[in-house]
C-alpha cells in the first residue's frame, strides 16, 4: 500500500472517530445544531418584521435571510468542538499515542478536521432541510445549495484549523471551550445576522472588514438571489485565508507540543 | 446539623441554607474565573444584540426608540438562566463526585437541601445582571428608576431560583454534567420565546402565539417596565404571578427528584 493511501486511511479512521465522538456526546453535538436551531426560529420570528425596514435586500422571508446566519454559527460551534475534543484527546494522552505511531504528524490534525468538516456538511444539510421545510426557497436552485453546502463544508474545515492549533498549543479543553464567547462576538460582529447597512456603529464598521462576513454573503447569494461570481470568490478567498491562518498556527503548535511533550 | 432542645428545626435548617450558600460563595470567591462565562454570554449578547438588530426599533409598533433599553433586561434574565442553570451543573458535578451523597446523610431536609442551590443561584444571578446593566446605563440605556430597579433585579433573582430549579430537576434526574446543553437550552427556550427581540404585536406568526401563552412573557413586561416607561402595578402582577407558577411547578418536580435521590 502506498504511504499517500496510508496516510488517507488513517484521516479517514480519526474523521470516523471524530464523528462518532461527537453524535455519542449530547453535549458535543447540542451547540452545533440544538442553540443555531434554537437562534434560528427565536430570531426569525422574534425580528421577522426587519424585512420591512428600509435598505432591507429584497428577500422572500427573513427565515430564507436567516438561514446562512445559522450555518455560520452552526460551523463555527462545529470548529469549537472540534477543538474541544482535540484537546480532550491530548489531556487523556491519546494524541501522545497517535505522535508515537508510525503516522505522520499532519495525518493527526488533518483527521480532526476531516470530522469537523463533516459536521460542518450535516449542519448545512440540516439548514438547508430546515429552510425548505418550512418555506424558505433557494434561489439559485440546486446548484446554489450545492455552492453553499461545500462553502461551508470547507469553511467549518478552515475554522476548526484555528480551533485544532488552539488545542494543540494549550492541550487544555477548558481553555478551548472558554472560547465559546469568541465564537458569539465574531458572529454577532459579521453579517451573518442582518444586512451589514443596518447594523449599529461600530458593528457595522467592525463587520465590513470581518472575512466572516464575506463568507456569509457568498453562502447566501446563491439562497436569496442568485450565483454571484465575485461574492464566491471573495468567499473562496477568506476560506483561504483562514486556512493558511489555521495551517500556520496548527504547524507552530504542534512543533510547540512535540518539544514541550 | 440536628436540631435540639437547644436549637430548633428552623433554625438548623436556616443554618444549612446559609452554609450551602456561603460554599457558593467561597466558589465564586476562590475561583473567581468560573463566574466569568455567566457574566460574558449575556453581556455579548446584549451588546451583539443591540448592534445587530438595534434598528428594529424603526419599525412601527415599536414601544421605545431605544434598542439598549428594550433589550437590557432580557440580557439580565438571561444571565439569572445561565447562572441557574449553572447551579444545576454544579450539583450535578456534586452528584458525580459523592458530595451530594455525604449531604443526603445528614439529617438536614431535603427541601433545605435544594433551597440552599436554588438561593445560592438567586443571590449569584445579580452578579451578572448588575455588569450588563452597568454596560447598557454606560452605552445609553434609559434610567429605569429606583422602582423599576428593584422590579428589574428582583425578577432576575426570582428567575435565576426557577432555572435553578429546572437545573436541579434535571441534574438528579440524570445525575451526569452531560444534561448541562439541556439546562441551558430549556432557559434559553423559555427566556426567548417571549417578547424579547420585538414587542408582541410584531412578533411573527408562530412566536406570536407562543409568546402570548408563555408565563416568561409577563416577567420580561415586569422586568422592562421601567426601562420603556413606568412602573405600574398591572405590569407588575402579572410577573410576579408567573414567577410563583413557575417556582411552584419547576420546584415540586426539582424537589421530588430530591426525595426519590439515594432512596
Amino acid at each position: 500500500m502506498s504511504a499517500l493511501a496510508t496516510n488517507l486511511r488513517v484521516v479517514r479512521a480519526l474523521g470516523m472517530r471524530s464523528i462518532r465522538q461527537t453524535f455519542r456526546r449530547p453535549q458535543l453535538i447540542a451547540p452545533i445544531i440544538v442553540f443555531p436551531t434554537l437562534l434560528l426560529a427565536i430570531q426569525t420570528g422574534g425580528a421577522g418584521g426587519a424585512v420591512e425596514l428600509p435598505g432591507f435586500p429584497p428577500v422572500q422571508s427573513f427565515l430564507q435571510f436567516m438561514l446562512a446566519g445559522a450555518m455560520m454559527q452552526s460551523l463555527m460551534l462545529a470548529g469549537n468542538s472540534g477543538g474541544i475534543a482535540l484537546a480532550v484527546d491530548i489531556e487523556m494522552g491519546f494524541t501522545d499515542r497517535l505522535f508515537s505511531a508510525p503516522i505522520p504528524r499532519f495525518a493527526i490534525v488533518l483527521g480532526r478536521l476531516a470530522g469537523t468538516a463533516a459536521l460542518g456538511l450535516f449542519g448545512a444539510l440540516w439548514f438547508l432541510a430546515i429552510g425548505l421545510i418550512f418555506g424558505a426557497e433557494i434561489e439559485s436552485g440546486v446548484a446554489g445549495a450545492l455552492l453553499a453546502i461545500v462553502l461551508v463544508t470547507a469553511s467549518a474545515m478552515a475554522v476548526g484549523g484555528i480551533g485544532a492549533a488552539i488545542a494543540l498549543r494549550t492541550g487544555s479543553a477548558s481553555v478551548v471551550q472558554g472560547l465559546f464567547p469568541l465564537v458569539l462576538v465574531v458572529l454577532f460582529l459579521s453579517s451573518a445576522f442582518f444586512p451589514q447597512e443596518l447594523m449599529i456603529e461600530p458593528a457595522q464598521t467592525i463587520a465590513e472588514y470581518n472575512p466572516l462576513s464575506l463568507i456569509v454573503e457568498g453562502v447566501r447569494e446563491p439562497m436569496i438571489s442568485g450565483i454571484d461570481a465575485a461574492d464566491t470568490l471573495y468567499a473562496v478567498l477568506a476560506i483561504l485565508g483562514i486556512v493558511a491562518l489555521g495551517l500556520i498556527l496548527s504547524a507552530r503548535a504542534l512543533r510547540h507540543r512535540l518539544r514541550v511533550g | 446539623m440536628e436540631a435540639t432542645l437547644a436549637t430548633p428545626a428552623w433554625r438548623a435548617n436556616v443554618a444549612t441554607i446559609g452554609a450551602l450558600m456561603a460554599r457558593s460563595k467561597n466558589e465564586l470567591v476562590r475561583v473567581p474565573g468560573a463566574a466569568i462565562p455567566g457574566v460574558l454570554a449575556p453581556t455579548i449578547f446584549f451588546l451583539g444584540l443591540n448592534g445587530v438588530f438595534g434598528a428594529l426599533t424603526q419599525l412601527n409598533g415599536f414601544t421605545t426608540g431605544s434598542y439598549e433599553s428594550f433589550i437590557v433586561p432580557i440580557s439580565m434574565l438571561q444571565g439569572a438562566g445561565f447562572t441557574g442553570a449553572a447551579a444545576g451543573v454544579n450539583l450535578a458535578r456534586d452528584i458525580e463526585l459523592g458530595w451530594l451523597d455525604r449531604l443526603l446523610a445528614s439529617p438536614a431536609p431535603r427541601w433545605v437541601l435544594l433551597a440552599g442551590t436554588v438561593l445560592a443561584a438567586s443571590a449569584r444571578a445579580l452578579i451578572p445582571a448588575s455588569f450588563v446593566l452597568a454596560i447598557a446605563l454606560a452605552l445609553g440605556a434609559g434610567w429605569p428608576g429606583i422602582d423599576g430597579l428593584l422590579v428589574t433585579f428582583f425578577m432576575v433573582a426570582a428567575m435565576a431560583a426557577v432555572a435553578a430549579c429546572w437545573g436541579s430537576f434535571l441534574a438528579l434526574r440524570f445525575k451526569s454534567q452531560s444534561a448541562a446543553p439541556l439546562m441551558q437550552a430549556g432557559m434559553m427556550a423559555l427566556i426567548l420565546t417571549t417578547t424579547a427581540y420585538a414587542p408582541l404585536a410584531l412578533l411573527q406568526g408562530w412566536l406570536q402565539d407562543i409568546a402570548s401563552v408563555n408565563p416568561v412573557t409577563d416577567v420580561v413586561e415586569a422586568a422592562r417596565q421601567g426601562f420603556v416607561g413606568s412602573v405600574t402595578w398591572a405590569d407588575t402582577w402579572p410577573g410576579l404571578l408567573a414567577l410563583a407558577g413557575l417556582l411552584a411547578v419547576l420546584g415540586t418536580l426539582a424537589l421530588r427528584e430530591m426525595r426519590r435521590t439515594g432512596r
